[in-house]
């Protein structure tokens, strides 16, 4: 008995072990393109010119301006982003969450479909909508907004523009989620012992939809910190952000340990909001929006 | 009672009286909707500028597109590295997802972990990342070295599609197969997947897409007669404007258009 018992256990061990095998590949990928390189960078930060140990890089983020205007930037457009995205989001996702599920298929392809489509993409339609000689000017100076065109791209305006609508779907998606899972019997509920429909929504309706919208609106944070291509062609060289400037210092000056200080500094910021994040939600619902 | 006067929710507020939200609703569906689509007219425009409305219709951006050696060969490359990432990551992706999933090993929640981060890593750090690693082992400018860095981004979304697939399959059924006599492999490929096979083809379509559409990693580790359509599009917008991209950008959006509705399609199946 006791030795039928021992074997099993070691046939549950080998068969879990050999199944765990089967993740062994993406493992490999994962530790090849992920971890050994991020790894190297890690190192190479922190090593000095004489190849040893050394933490000039990050030294020279704290003497320099040029690094504080660097970072600030990188969060102010991410910040004003996140809340562009927060008050075009909302209100979508609360008006398709109200539909019939057919209805709401037919809206969420107007969401889906530009987050499908390359970034690259979107990024140019805005280049070419937002110019000078563009429809966007023609349009306002049409209706009285402002009478000569207005520079709209290569600036801050541009790039919030651009980055907004990349980002919008990110938000849009997890708090839709959320939105749906609400009980329908609450705010009925509520409404049913005399809530009016504003009351129903501030006390019963957004406090629900609350983690949708903190898990939605973490993702867009922390894809903008990282973000470079839309920053690169509408800010057209004025909005200077993490990504940017890591490129432009390896381009420019060829400084490894430079642009991977830099580059530690993003990634130790992105983790250290995921990880406050997940103290208060679970993180597959910071990471795709899920309870 | 019409239309206007109907309570809209459980709380009996009135369509008339929320005409507001449906009208905002409507305006942010216009502005994510018409910048993805604007390129297409775009594309038919005689112009040398950039311009919309176009005045004169014309295809010669198409004929441009075409007849550059330039953007063809890149087009070839892009499809390529594409159809391989797919070819690599969704079997990769699915056997991570079942592996954790099902052996219920304590290690697997780590596993997790370690599988996506490439989602949570910021790309511009594994592009610069990769390609210092792959200058050292001469695997940049290779369509090995690219197959490879999208297949680590394509592979946690296989696994991440997947996994929630396994959530809503019964697994038992695997075990009465394996317990009439087949083997693991045998249940897997005969019961299990011909009912995921939506989700599968569905992570499938997301993998090609993820590296086709892939910019940044490309930009580092792409290049010379290997260089992707991202990279040379990206070096076009952002040094001189070539209305050529237009084009480019409308078959971009055609593809996008028609795999989307294609998961759609697939979606609409699993759940009947």
């Amino acid at each position: 008995m006791l030795l039928n018992e021992k074997e099993l256990r070691r046939q549950t061990f080998l068969e879990q072990w050999n199944l765990l095998s089967l993740s062994l590949p993406s493992i490999l990928v994962i530790i090849l393109i992920i971890i050994v390189p991020v790894g190297w960078l890690f190192y190479l930060s922190f090593t000095g010119k004489g190849g040893d140990f050394s933490l000039a890089n990050y030294e020279k983020m704290i003497i320099y301006k040029s690094y504080a205007r660097v970072f600030m930037t990188t969060f102010q457009v991410s910040f004003l982003t996140t809340l562009v995205c927060i008050l075009m989001g909302y209100p979508l996702a609360y008006f398709m969450a109200q539909l019939s599920d057919r209805m709401a298929a037919v809206c969420m392809l107007t969401v889906l479909l530009p987050f499908w489509t390359s970034l690259l993409v979107r990024t140019y339609a805005w280049l070419v909508l937002l110019q000078k000689k563009g429809i966007l000017n023609d349009f306002a100076i049409e209706i009285g907004l402002w009478e000569t065109p207005i520079k709209l791209v290569h600036n801050l305006t541009g790039t919030l523009i651009g980055m907004a609508h990349i980002m919008l779907p990110f938000l849009i998606l997890p708090l839709y989620g959320a939105m749906k899972r609400i009980e329908k019997d609450m705010t009925h509920a509520a409404a049913n012992l005399g809530a009016t429909p504003i009351q129903v929504f501030w006390k019963v309706f957004f406090p629900l939809s609350l983690p949708g919208l903190v898990a939605g609106s973490l993702i867009v944070f922390v894809l903008c910190l990282g973000f470079y291509v839309t920053p690169a062609v509408l800010g057209g060289g004025r909005v200077v952000m993490v990504a940017t400037q890591i490129t432009a210092i390896l381009e420019n000056q060829f400084n490894w340990g430079a642009a991977s200080s830099l580059g530690v500094v993003l990634l130790v910021s992105t983790l250290l909001i995921l990880v406050l994040a997940a103290r208060f939600l679970k993180l597959d619902q910071v990471l795709f929006g899920r309870n | 009672m019409n239309w206007w006067n109907r309570p809209a929710t459980e709380t009996q507020i009135t369509h008339g009286k929320r005409i507001w939200l449906y009208t905002l609703a409507a305006v942010i569906m216009l502005l994510l909707i018409v910048p993805t689509l604007i390129v297409i007219p775009m594309s038919f425009s005689d112009s040398q500028y950039l311009e919309f409305p176009p005045k004169n219709w014309s295809l010669r951006w198409y004929f441009e597109y075409f007849e550059t050696l330039k953007w063809m060969n890149a087009t070839k490359t892009s499809f390529l590295i594409g159809f391989l990432t797919m070819l690599v990551a969704t079997p990769l992706g699915t056997m991570a997802a079942y592996a954790l999933y099902v052996s219920g090993h304590p290690a697997a929640k780590a596993i997790f972990v370690l599988l996506i981060t490439p989602m949570i890593v910021p790309v511009i750090l594994i592009a610069i990342g990769t390609f210092y690693a792959f200058g050292r082992i001469g695997l940049n400018n290779t369509i090995g070295g690219l197959v490879l860095a999208h297949t680590a981004l394509a592979a946690p979304l296989v696994m991440i599609i997947t996994t929630s697939a396994f959530r809503t399959y019964d697994m038992n059924q695997e075990r009465v197969a394996r317990s009439l006599g087949a083997s693991r492999l045998k249940a897997f490929m005969l019961i299990t997947l011909p009912q995921i096979r939506f989700s599968v083809i569905t992570s499938a379509l997301l993998a090609f897409l993820t590296s086709f559409d892939e910019v940044i990693i490309s930009i580092f580790i792409s290049g010379g007669v290997n260089a992707t359509l991202t990279k040379h599009m990206f070096s076009a917008l952002r040094d001189f404007i070539d209305p050529t991209i237009a084009a480019i950008s409308t078959i971009m959006v055609l593809i996008s258009t028609t795999l989307l509705l294609a998961t759609q399609f697939l979606g609409n199946k699993s759940t009947k």
